[in-house]
C-alpha cells in the first residue's frame, strides 16, 4: 500500500502505548530510522527520544524548523490550538468512547441495554408502520423509502436518548 | 561568693528588682543554695599542666572550707535495699490458743514442673469456629448490590444488609423485586458491584442472627420403618415471623431503591455472560 502520511518535523503524533500512552506529541527531530526526538510541552511529555513504533501520526502539522527550543514548540502548539482541535476529531471521540465503554459498570451495562432496546423498539415500530402503509399502496419503491424514513427516525430519537442515561448516550453517538 | 547573696535593703530602683525580691523571699523562707555563677579559674597557668598554686593553696582560694557537700550516694548504697523481714510472728488461735508461731513470708514452691517452659499443646492457637476472625471485602458495604453466583438464586442481583456473626452476609432481594427473601450468602460466592443503595436510616431488626436462619431438622428418628420420612420436615413452610421481618426490612429499602432511576429494573434483571464478555475485563 502506498503510504499516505509521512513523518515530518512538526508533525503531531498520538502515542499509542508505553508510559505516555494516549498523549499527543510533536516530532521535533529524527534521530535514526527507528527513533525521533519528540516533545509535548502542552501534553505533559518531556522532550525525549521515542520510537516510531509507538507513535501514530495525526493530520496536524506544526510549523517550526528542526530541533527548536521547547518554548517554540509550545508557541506553535498553542497557536494552532492542537488540544481543542484534537478533541474535536472523530478519532479522539472514538478513543474516548472506547475508554468509557471499558469503564462501564454492571449497572451501566443494564442502562445501555435498556436504552438500545427502547430505541430498537421505536425503530421497528416505525418500520412496521411504513411496511403496512406500503403494502396497502402496493408500490415497489417501499424498500428505499423505508430506509430513508428509518434514518429520519434514528436522527429524531437519538437526541431523546441523550436525555436518558449518561454513559448510554456516550456509547451511541460514536457507535452510530 | 558572698556577693551573690542579695542586700537586705530592697533596691527598688534597679531593673533587677523583681529578681532580688524573689531572692529575698527565698532567703527568708530557707537558706537555698542558688546556682553560683561560674568564676574563671583561680589558678593561673604557668605552663601547660602546671598551675601557680598548690593543692592546699587552692583549697583556701576556692573557699572549699565553706563548701561542705555530702558525698553522693554510691551505686552500691543506692542498690542496697532495706532488708524485708523474712519471717513474721503470728498469734496462734483455735485449739492451741495463746502464744505465737513464726511463719515464713516467702515460702519455697510446693511443686517443680519437669519442664521450665511447658510445651504448647497441639491445639495451641487453634480457635473454634465461633472465635474465628471475620473478614469482609472492602468492596462490600451495607447497601451494595451483589450478584449471587451460586444457589437457587444464581445470577440475581441483590442488596447487601450486613455481615452476621458467622461471617455470612445477610442479603435481601427485596422480595417484591426479585423473589429473594432475607437470606444468608457466602462472601466468596458473590460479586460485589459498585452500585450502592443508601441504607443510612434503615434499621435491621436485631433478632436476625445466624440462629434465626439456621435450617431446622428433626433429630429424633423413631425407628418405625414406615414413617421415618413423614415426621421430618419435608416441605419448608414460611413462618409468619419471616414474612413480618421481610416486610419491615423491605419497606425501608424500597423507597431508597425507587430514588435511583432504573435501579428497580436492574435488580429485577439477571446477570449472565455472553459471547465476547470476559469476567476479567468487566468492571463491576
Amino acid at each position: 500500500m502506498v503510504f499516505k502520511c509521512y513523518v515530518e518535523i512538526g508533525g503531531v503524533a498520538y502515542i499509542s502505548f508505553g508510559p505516555h500512552a494516549s498523549k499527543l506529541v510533536a516530532i521535533v527531530d529524527v534521530i535514526d530510522q527507528n527513533r525521533a526526538l519528540v516533545d509535548g510541552p502542552c501534553s505533559g511529555v518531556r522532550r525525549q527520544a521515542m520510537p516510531f513504533k509507538c507513535m501514530q501520526l495525526t493530520d496536524f502539522l506544526l510549523k517550526f524548523p528542526h530541533s527548536p527550543h521547547q518554548k517554540y514548540v509550545w508557541a506553535a502548539w498553542e497557536k494552532e490550538n492542537i488540544n481543542t482541535k484534537w478533541k474535536a476529531t472523530r478519532r479522539a471521540k472514538k478513543i474516548e468512547a472506547r475508554e468509557r465503554k471499558a469503564k462501564m459498570t454492571d449497572f451501566d451495562h443494564y442502562k445501555v441495554m435498556q436504552a438500545k432496546k427502547m430505541r430498537n423498539r421505536i425503530v421497528k415500530h416505525e418500520v412496521k408502520k411504513l411496511q403496512k402503509a406500503s403494502t396497502q399502496k402496493g408500490s415497489p419503491k417501499k424498500g428505499a423509502a423505508q430506509k430513508a424514513q428509518t434514518a429520519n427516525v434514528f436522527a429524531k430519537k437519538i437526541p431523546l436518548k441523550k436525555a436518558e442515561g449518561q454513559k448510554a448516550s456516550g456509547q451511541k453517538a460514536p457507535a452510530k | 561568693m558572698a556577693d551573690k547573696k542579695p542586700p537586705k535593703e530592697p533596691k527598688e530602683k534597679k531593673v533587677r528588682k523583681e529578681k532580688k525580691e524573689k531572692n529575698k523571699k527565698e532567703d527568708v523562707a530557707e537558706k537555698v543554695v542558688k546556682k553560683p555563677r561560674k568564676h574563671c579559674s583561680r589558678n593561673p597557668v604557668l605552663a601547660r599542666g602546671i598551675g601557680r598554686y598548690s593543692r592546699s593553696a587552692m583549697y583556701s582560694r576556692r573557699a572549699m572550707y565553706k563548701r561542705k557537700y555530702a558525698a553522693p550516694k554510691t551505686r552500691i548504697e543506692r542498690k542496697k535495699k532495706e532488708k524485708v523481714p523474712a519471717t513474721i510472728s503470728k498469734p496462734v488461735g483455735g485449739d492451741k490458743n495463746g502464744g505465737t508461731r513464726v511463719v515464713k513470708i516467702r515460702k519455697m514452691p510446693r511443686y517443680y514442673p519437669t519442664e521450665d517452659v511447658p510445651r504448647k499443646l497441639l491445639s495451641h492457637g487453634k480457635k473454634p469456629f465461633s472465635q474465628h476472625v471475620r473478614r469482609l471485602r472492602s468492596s462490600i458495604t451495607p447497601g451494595t448490590v451483589l450478584i449471587m453466583l451460586t444457589g437457587r438464586h444464581r445470577g440475581k442481583r441483590v442488596v447487601f444488609l450486613k455481615q452476621l456473626a458467622s461471617g455470612l452476609l445477610l442479603v435481601t432481594g427485596p422480595l417484591t423485586i426479585n423473589r429473594v427473601p432475607l437470606r444468608r450468602t457466602h462472601q466468596k460466592f458473590v460479586i460485589a458491584t459498585s452500585t450502592r443503595v443508601n441504607l443510612a436510616g434503615v434499621k435491621i431488626p436485631s433478632h436476625l442472627t445466624d440462629a434465626y436462619f439456621k435450617k431446622k431438622r428433626l433429630r429424633k428418628p423413631r425407628h418405625q420403618e414406615g414413617e421415618i420420612f413423614d415426621t421430618e420436615k419435608e416441605k419448608y413452610e414460611i413462618t409468619e415471623q419471616r414474612k413480618a421481618d421481610q416486610k419491615t426490612v423491605d419497606s425501608q429499602i424500597l423507597p431508597q431503591i425507587k430514588k435511583i432511576p432504573q435501579l428497580r429494573g436492574y435488580l429485577r434483571s439477571v446477570f449472565s455472560l455472553s459471547n465476547g464478555v470476559y469476567p476479567h475485563k468487566l468492571v463491576f
